[in-house]
């Protein structure tokens, strides 16, 4: 049981990578539900033993993060009928470069800021490097759609900080990032939508009238 | 008891008239609208005269700043809901319903948010006041209004999402540390043995996470927009109200910060903020030609006197509490005024409004008169509270702060005046005759400014025993 955390944690990081390195939309989206099956199993590798409690949580977030949201997001961009991110901001090669700096910049903040209790070493800087890729992918792509996938990375960068407290805080986990998660992509997807049907394209990057 | 009829019973009167089928259905939900506002009014009244307990093991219960921002959010509010009645007549939003249940909704997630103890529950009004006013801005559902609902939920959306962050690290600096988990007067009473590290990345990305709901430079660049966008009234409850209870998330984080101990770092990042929010709305209100983008980056320069009187302490935190409430029922009273401009003549630039002093009398003076308010003018409370700041930085041996926003605030001064003297006294291009103005649309901007300027020139003792309460809890004094 010593090492099944560390190996889900680095697999979080190489979809990570994955998100950060691919131009196919529906790559992008498939690495984030295998993510998200990754984050529901967490619960169940840290916990001594299996508890209620653990479990419910591990099924919540499959279904949440591996399959309801993204089967959302596939919807939407058949609808959208888009496949490919164009012209990032910020070039592939570029990506994966501010992606390694990421994480080795993770490491040295979480060197910095040690866990009370030191449970798993890899969790804090994983987090911090999903967050900041989630950061990353947000900014530097044009799609909305690809904005939204980074945006649920930021969230289970989050999450993966939050796996931390479930001890010691109930309920923390469950009521801020499941509805969050829910609800903000659900009312991004409903306005992705809308952008779609008013412009036929989802480019945000056509959203810029508004300037001074 | 009362601190949950305070959120259950906008929320409960809220969905109820999301699902109202009648065929008066319009009338029926204004009717509502104004009695809920009158009753959260008068509930959060009475609990000025006898403070309510608190309630499930702390996590409700209202302390001095919680009960300033909740009376500043509910007397907005009451405000606003006379404005809509009057505004309805006139407007159709394309989500008639959606209107009314967007904004009771958020009436129920401020009061969530003023009266929460606990940090997680007031993350999760934060959360929800984000999500009930989104709708509203998309209201006319065109790409401009698109645009904008799409900026602000993106970017609120990352702030809040930091903010969560931020509260998880907060529980880790407290895991064994006594005390229950991320109560608010908990963390404050074991605030010295919370782990420093943690506690100090908890502040920085609490302060970032509200700050970008708050609108602070630099993550204020969805706020012109937002409230361009949106309708007037709904731009005012943002600029007077949501800002507001995003403040309290910060001051919540600066309580603990400075609890700990750890004010000489927090200190400086507020003060830097609140100085660069400054100078950001000094440069873009400058050449300005649309009123209510105009009274946003007025909004960020509010937000940022709100943060620097929180660093630099002392008197500094009692005239920002002053100007909380200053800044939450001035802006109403703009915006309410603005939105009466819109509806006469359609527009909110500057270009299609001259001469409204001739055109609408009364709103064209109060737009005047509220000019003078919001940049400082005596003998408006905004000039007392941003006065009471200006002395905190003297006193606390920074007179180049003093000057600096001194500066600054000048520069928006005649920004803003160029703007909106334009306005109210330019050539119109067609003679316009003067019009009779409902009194609906009157009677909130009306109040409101009579509000700002009895608090010019005297605050009630009660409201200022209950700030400076306020103010002692945010480590500073009263003067």
């Amino acid at each position: 049981m010593r090492t099944a955390p560390e190996v889900l944690l680095l697999l979080v990081v190489l979809t990570d990578f994955a998100v950060l390195g691919t131009t196919r939309l529906s790559t992008c989206i498939r690495a984030v539900a295998v993510q998200g099956l990754l984050l529901g199993l967490l619960p169940l590798a840290f916990a001594q033993h299996v508890s209620l409690h653990a479990g419910a949580l591990a099924v919540g977030t499959v279904a949440l993060k591996a399959l309801i949201l993204p089967s959302f997001l596939f919807w939407a961009i058949r609808e959208a009928a888009v496949r490919r991110e164009v012209e990032p901001v910020v070039g592939y090669i570029a990506s994966l470069l501010l992606g390694a700096v990421a994480l080795a910049l993770a490491f040295a903040i979480a060197a910095r800021l040690p866990l009370p209790e030191s449970q798993q070493e890899l969790l804090v800087p994983v987090s911090l490097a999903t967050v900041m890729i989630g950061f990353i992918v947000l900014t530097s792509r044009r799609k909305a759609l690809t904005q939204v996938v980074g945006y649920l990375l930021l969230e289970n960068g989050i999450y993966l900080f939050g796996l931390t407290r479930t001890e010691s805080v109930p309920f923390l986990l469950e009521l801020g990032v499941l509805l969050d998660v829910f609800v903000g992509v659900f009312i991004m997807g409903i306005v992705v939508f809308h952008i779609n049907r008013e412009f036929d394209s989802i480019d945000s990057a056509h959203l810029a009238e508004l300037t001074d | 008891m009362r601190l949950i009829v305070l959120f259950a019973l906008p929320a409960i009167v809220g969905a109820i008239m999301f699902r109202v089928p009648a065929h008066h259905a319009g009338r029926v939900r204004v009717g509502a609208l104004v009695a809920t506002a009158a009753a959260h009014l008068a509930l959060v009244a009475s609990l000025w005269v006898r403070p309510a307990a608190p309630l499930f093991h702390g996590w409700l219960a209202l302390d001095a700043l919680g009960l300033v921002v909740l009376t500043v959010a509910s007397v907005l509010f009451f405000a606003t809901a006379l404005y809509a009645v009057g505004y309805l007549q006139r407007e159709r939003p394309r989500g008639g319903r959606v209107f009314v249940t967007g904004l009771l909704g958020f009436l129920a997630a401020a009061s969530l948010v003023a009266a929460s103890q606990h940090l997680a529950l007031l993350w999760v009004g934060m959360e929800a006041t984000t999500l009930s006013l989104a709708p509203l801005v998309f209201h006319r559902h065109d790409r401009r209004s698109l645009e904008a609902v799409w900026k602000y939920l993106v970017i609120s959306s990352v702030g809040i999402a930091l903010a969560l962050l931020g509260i998880f690290f907060l529980a880790t600096a407290q895991s064994g540390v006594g005390g229950r988990p991320l109560i608010v007067p908990d963390l404050l009473s074991h605030a010295r043995q919370l782990h420093p590290a943690w506690v100090r990345a908890a502040f920085l990305f609490l302060l970032v996470g509200f700050g970008t709901k708050m609108g602070l430079a630099p993550m204020h660049t969805w706020k012109p927009d937002t409230y361009g966008e949106a309708p007037s009234l709904v731009g005012g409850l943002m600029a007077g109200a949501l800002t507001s209870c995003a403040f309290l998330g910060v001051a919540r984080a600066t309580q603990v910060v400075v609890a700990a101990g750890l004010a000489p770092f927090a200190q400086p990042v507020l003060i830097g903020f609140g100085l660069l929010s400054l100078g950001v709305a000094a440069v873009f209100v400058i050449g300005q030609s649309d009123v209510k983008r105009l009274l946003a980056y007025s909004s960020v320069e509010h937000m940022g006197l709100l943060v620097l009187g929180l660093g630099l302490g002392g008197v500094g935190a009692y005239g920002t509490v002053l100007h909380v409430v200053n800044n939450g029922l001035s802006k109403g009273w703009l915006f309410l005024v603005a939105g009466n401009v819109v509806l006469a003549t359609g527009s909110s630039a500057a270009a299609a409004n001259r001469g409204l002093v001739r055109h609408l009398p009364v709103s064209g003076l109060l737009l005047v008169l509220g000019l003078f308010a919001v940049t400082g003018s005596p003998p408006f409370g905004l000039f007392l509270s941003e006065f009471t700041i200006l002395r905190a930085a003297v006193g606390a041996g920074h007179p180049w702060i003093a000057g600096a926003v001194l500066l600054l605030l000048a520069i928006i001064f005649v920004g803003m005046a160029a703007l909106v003297l334009e306005m109210a006294l330019g050539e119109p291009e067609g003679g316009a005759a003067p019009v009779r103005e409902n009194r609906w649309l009157l009677v909130g901007p009306l109040a409101l400014a009579a509000a700002v300027l009895l608090l010019g020139v005297y605050i009630p003792a009660p409201l200022h025993d209950v700030m400076a309460r306020a103010a002692a809890g945010l480590g500073g004094s009263a003067p």
